[in-house]
């Protein structure tokens, strides 16, 4: 079990990078171009709020379980 | 009186204090979203590109933004000052803000300011809630018997939703009791200045609570922390509790959450075109029986720990929600209806739509199994005529369908499933997130997951669930009515493995 959580670390991070990729590229930007205002708010919220909380976070969370942190005997 | 019951007296009236202060806050929070249409109408008018930006402000930034800023604000007091006084001081700002809100001039009086004045209130109003839900949860936790906290603290989880229903109730009652006219002009306040009474009562029981004794002990030994932010995600060992509770419970139970409360009301008001009387009686009925189980799966977690009982709503959630939801447009979808020809009825009638006569051509249909639909087609006259992309004139339309008989009890059933899996994931996580960390820098550690989990992953699932929909159905994808369901599903499914695989009991017995 320790084994198979530390491997999936690595998905983790990948995963968060993925996120990243959407979050900014997908949603965040082309809002931007759209010239109306709603959108320009969900924009910069997608891209300062909820990417860093994803991508930041969810590449921390992988980090962490990759170096053994979430170990039965570190808990 | 046995000393197990002087106890249990004691727990009741500590929950009584926090639930009742915890539901006025939710109350607060949701008739904002209630009565927006006649919020916009009368502080931000559309025409306006400002006051429509503060509106757009006002709609996401008090649920995503502020809430975590509030979590660790009232989070760092809560546990440098205390439990009680600190969430004393969030009930009397939301209660404050949302009277303020009631008594504001509109754009019409004093101009640009009553956009402004609202959008400050409301964000106040989301500080408020930020660091009302930590302190309220923390404290009944903290009160709790030894192997009960799952059973008392589900208590305060039934107040999100039943705040819900509160604040649809008042507004209810506040429109049943004035004509529509009376409503719009000054009616409308009613239920935030109403709040003030509210908040008045929960505060004078507030004020005679106790201390929790947990943090009673700790400040009492002088082990309260002097930095808990720094404590809390400075400190590599803490930060690593506060993203596993973020990833592995409270991301997926705020997706949940949302769906089954707001994404369903959407769906069958936009989607299902439900009649909107209709479509508020069936959540609310759902909202009504579902409420209890709040409390079953909360006593459940303490008997079968808290992980299981969340991670089979977030499992069950993303298993069923397209079947669900495929149900649910099915329900109303009259292709696959057949007609009763002879129970057609179309007519015109003239009516004044800004200052003007217009003619709108009414159609009603009656379908075999019960289902009513009523087409509105008002024609526009020539010159207002607004045409799309193609120089084609757009009919303004509109159509609502009403369900009876067995259709309607299925759609409550299928709207009550889903409310059963928000308790589920509900019911235990307040006992699950104070039981991860230690007393010193609870209230600072819980909030801020619970905080983005519920109000950034959560609150912005209608945007993000629109936004896939319309752009599947922008592609022709004949199920593009369920492609918004990739949103909740995605976040459930990762959470739930993270959860699964990542949790353990030995994160929270060092707590209990």
């Amino acid at each position: 079990m320790e084994f198979i959580k530390k491997i999936l670390g690595i998905v983790w991070l990948i995963l968060a990078a993925i996120a990243a990729y959407f979050c900014i590229v997908q949603f965040g930007f082309p809002k931007f171009q759209t010239g109306h205002q709603e959108d320009l708010v969900f924009g910069i919220i997608i891209v300062f709020i909820l990417t860093p909380i994803i991508s930041i976070g969810l590449g921390v969370f992988g980090y962490f379980a990759l170096t053994g942190e979430f170990d039965e005997s570190k808990m | 009186m046995t000393t197990e019951s002087k106890e249990t007296k004691g727990i009741w009236k500590v929950i009584g204090a926090s639930s009742l202060g915890t539901l006025i806050e939710w109350y607060d929070f949701f008739i904002f979203g209630s009565l927006s249409i006649v919020i916009s109408t009368k502080f931000f008018p559309a025409d306006n590109p400002t006051a429509a930006f503060l509106s757009t402000l006002a709609t996401f930034a008090a649920g995503f933004v502020v809430r975590p800023f509030g979590a660790l604000f009232f989070g760092r007091l809560g546990d440098v000052i205390g439990r009680k006084y600190t969430f004393m001081a969030t009930l009397l700002l939301m209660g404050g803000a949302t009277f303020l809100i009631g008594c504001i001039p509109s754009y019409e009086t004093i101009g640009f300011w009553a956009p402004l004045l609202v959008l400050i209130l409301r964000l106040l109003q989301g500080l408020a809630l930020g660091g009302e839900y930590g302190g309220a949860a923390t404290y009944v936790a903290e009160h709790s018997p030894k192997g009960q906290r799952g059973y008392w603290t589900s208590w305060i989880q039934t107040t999100a939703t039943f705040g819900l229903f509160v604040s649809l109730i008042v507004i209810l009652i506040t429109r049943t009791l004035m004509s529509e006219e009376q409503f719009d002009d000054w009616g409308w306040r009613v239920p935030f200045l109403l709040s003030i009474a509210m908040v008045y009562v929960s505060y004078l029981i507030r004020k005679n609570m106790d201390e929790s004794p947990e943090f009673k002990k700790v400040k009492a030994e002088g082990k309260t922390s002097k930095n808990p932010l720094k404590e809390s995600f400075g400190n590599k060992y803490n930060l690593k509790f506060v993203l596993l509770a973020l990833f592995g419970a409270a991301m997926g139970q705020g997706v949940v959450w949302y769906t089954g409360q707001f994404y369903s009301m959407s769906f069958m008001k936009t989607v299902m075109h439900l009649h909107t009387d209709q479509a508020d009686m069936i959540l609310g009925i759902a909202l009504l029986c579902g409420t209890p189980f709040f409390i079953f799966f909360g006593w459940l977690s303490d008997k079968v720990g808290r992980k299981w009982v969340m991670l089979t709503g977030m499992a069950l959630a993303l298993l069923t929600y397209r079947p669900i939801y495929e149900q649910m447009y099915q329900l109303t979808n009259t292709e696959k209806k057949t007609e009763l020809v002879d129970k057609k009825e179309v007519k015109e009638e003239m009516i004044e739509k800004d200052d003007k006569i217009v003619s709108q051509i009414i159609t009603q249909r009656v379908y075999d199994d019960g289902t009513i639909t009523k087409e509105i087609i008002t024609n526009q006259p020539e010159s207002e005529v607004k045409k799309d992309l193609h120089g084609h004139p757009i009919v303004q339309q509109k159509t609502s369908v009403h369900l009876s008989g067995m259709n309607y009890v299925f759609l409550v059933l299928l709207i009550f499933i889903q409310i059963i899996y928000i308790t589920l994931v509900y019911g235990p996580i307040a006992a699950f997130l104070v039981e991860i960390f230690p007393v010193n820098i609870r209230y600072t550690s819980m909030s801020l997951p619970y905080h983005i989990g519920n109000g950034v992953f959560g609150g912005l699932l209608p945007a993000v669930s629109t936004y896939l929909a319309t752009n599947a159905q922008s592609l022709h994808d004949p199920e593009y009515y369920l492609a918004g369901l990739w949103y909740p599903i995605i976040i459930s499914a990762v959470c739930f493995i993270i959860g699964a695989l990542y949790i353990n009991k030995s994160i929270y017995a060092k707590n209990q």
